[in-house]
């Protein structure tokens, strides 16, 4: 049977030329910044900026707290709900969608009106709130990566072969399970990242000094560097699902909340 | 190879429920849903709660009624314009790109390529987004200047990328991608056997789309409408950072009346924000209910 391919490669090339151009735009934008030359002197002025280097290692700590407290909280419970209580199976599904009821500006609304009389008047009260507002964000991805894990070893099994030996509950959880779950733990590790580093309305709103609102700050008083920072960016996102999709298992959640 | 699922929402287990016993087995759970009650729960019945007490705290559905004023109603009117518009769009060129990766005999390369590289631009939203089409097609963007070269003057002509259809333009980069991936299996799902069983009947191509594969697709693709209707309902930051602020969104709106009280009334903000989550939550049970037609046809 001969098919005609003509169809196929326009639909191709016309997404392809809307998905390339805008990069490869962005790019040479970028690289204007000298007057009549080309050259990578927005990306050296990024990268001189002391903001760029504070505002980057904030979002990325936070990332990384909010990456280790999601692990701890979403392992437990997933493993808890195959292994003694697969009835909550539902509710636990349903909770780990909610980012996508709630949308980041709704949900940052609804914790500064509940807690600006109490932990946003304390110096960490907005840290705190930033770093529980991306927990939830992450849950999606982590659940999604973390039941897929899950279903693939034993559970039971392994759970008895520890009790067997003498091993507690602690000893179980976090040197049994956890090492079996590595892949699943580093693919919502990565996804949460890649959503983290970017985030703008949520750090914003609670007026901390991240990456998202640094960027967007930075573009009111420059026209090359914003461009450069894009670049940055998008290099990021894709270095984070790269090592999703290399870990094979690859599991890229696409139902995260709307941004 | 990257394998981007639909999301499967969670079916009500229909097992008869035992009656409600206590056990330590509560324990095992307990720190996620202390954590989800904390941070999501009480800030969301909060919302609620707000959004039916006036001022000095006491009932009242003001605010409700409140959301009824042309400015209001008018920033619901270009947020679901605006989602409708992209999804639609960004619905038919993802599915038509879809459609060419698995049935159209292209090499596996372009396939790989373009879900690999769908899973990464579905992420890139936001105001590095924002930028990137800030520099494409801004008053001084690439893209403007090189049609200026050939005699085209988009910013002359009416076009502005701070606009409806700017930002339109914009989102499709995010929502394309979506399309990409969560149309990919229901693709992989038409059986050859079909088309040929078509064949044989003596339907052509136009017959086996509009008999067989479009129905068979059909509770797929308005799934996929429906999520991406709420991706770009609920999304903020890219239309903050592309206008400054300057469209009359809900999401905009909301941002606003928190870093300054912009409606003048925290209670309308509170109808506001639960206004959005009933549009939210609608559409994804709509869209529970199309996942469980769909799995018939995926096995």
């Amino acid at each position: 049977m001969t098919q005609n391919r003509v169809w196929p490669w326009l639909w191709i090339a016309i997404g392809g030329a809307y998905f390339v151009i805008p990069l490869v735009a962005t790019f040479i934008f970028s690289l204007k910044a000298e007057r009549d030359t080309l050259g990578f002197l927005a990306y050296s002025n990024v990268f001189d900026d002391p903001n760029f280097l504070n505002s980057f290692t904030f979002s990325m700590m936070v990332a990384l707290v909010a990456i280790a407290l999601s692990w701890l909280l979403v392992v437990p419970t997933v493993y808890w709900v195959h292994y003694r209580m697969p009835r909550l199976r539902f509710v636990v599904e349903l909770m780990t969608l909610m980012p996508f009821v709630v949308p980041a500006v709704v949900l940052v609304f609804g914790l500064i009106r509940t807690y600006n009389t109490t932990l946003l008047n304390s110096r960490q009260g907005g840290w705190v709130l930033l770093t529980a507002a991306y927990i939830i964000l992450s849950f999606p991805y982590m659940y999604r990566s973390v039941d897929t894990g899950m279903r693939a070893i034993d559970v039971r099994t392994l759970t008895e072969a520890a009790q067997s030996m003498g091993a507690n509950w602690q000893t179980i959880i976090f040197r049994v399970i956890f090492p079996n779950l590595r892949v699943s733990l580093l693919n919502g590790a990565f996804l949460t990242f890649a959503i983290v580093m970017g985030e703008f309305t949520i750090a914003a709103l609670l007026a901390q000094p991240a990456f998202g609102p640094y960027m967007n700050l930075l573009s009111s008083s420059r026209i090359y560097e914003p461009s450069a920072l894009a670049i940055i960016s998008f290099a990021l996102t894709w270095g984070a699902i790269a090592l999703v999709q290399f870990l094979g298992r690859g599991n890229a959640q696409n139902l995260s909340g709307p941004r | 190879m990257s394998s981007v699922q639909p999301v499967r929402l969670p079916i009500a287990p229909s097992a008869p429920v035992r009656r409600f016993t206590w056990s330590w087995d509560w324990l095992g759970v307990a720190p996620f849903f202390a954590f989800a009650i904390a941070f999501l729960f009480i800030p969301a019945a909060s919302i609620f709660i707000r959004s039916f007490q006036d001022s000095s705290g006491s009932p009242t559905l003001q605010n409700i009624f409140d959301l009824t004023q042309p400015f209001i109603l008018s920033a619901f009117a270009v947020s679901i314009r605006l989602s409708l518009f992209t999804a639609l769009l960004g619905c038919l060129i993802g599915g038509l790109m879809a459609y060419a990766i698995t049935l159209g005999n292209l090499p596996r390369v372009v396939r790989s390529s373009l879900s690999s590289f769908s899973g990464v631009a579905a992420n890139f939203a936001g105001v590095p987004l924002a930028f990137a089409f800030i520099a494409t097609l801004g008053r001084l963007g690439m893209v403007t200047d090189w049609l200026k070269w050939i005699g085209l003057d988009l910013y002359q002509s009416g076009f502005n990328i701070y606009t409806f259809w700017g930002l339109s333009f914009t989102y499709l980069y995010f929502q394309i991608p979506l399309a990409v991936l969560m149309l990919l299996p229901a693709f992989d799902g038409l059986k050859r056997e079909w088309r040929e069983a078509a064949e044989n009947l003596g339907g052509s191509t136009w017959d086996y789309w509009r008999y067989v594969g479009l129905p068979i697709l059909a509770p797929s693709i308005l799934g996929t409408l429906i999520l991406m209707f709420g991706n770009a309902f609920g999304a903020q930051a890219t239309a903050f950072a592309l206008t400054g602020g300057q469209i009359n969104l809900v999401s905009i709106l909301i941002g606003a009346q928190i870093s300054g009280d912009a409606l003048q009334n925290p209670g309308l903000g509170n109808a506001l924000a639960l206004g959005m989550v009933v549009v939210m939550a609608l559409s994804i049970a709509v869209y529970g209910w199309l996942q469980q037609r769909v799995s018939r046809w995926l096995q």
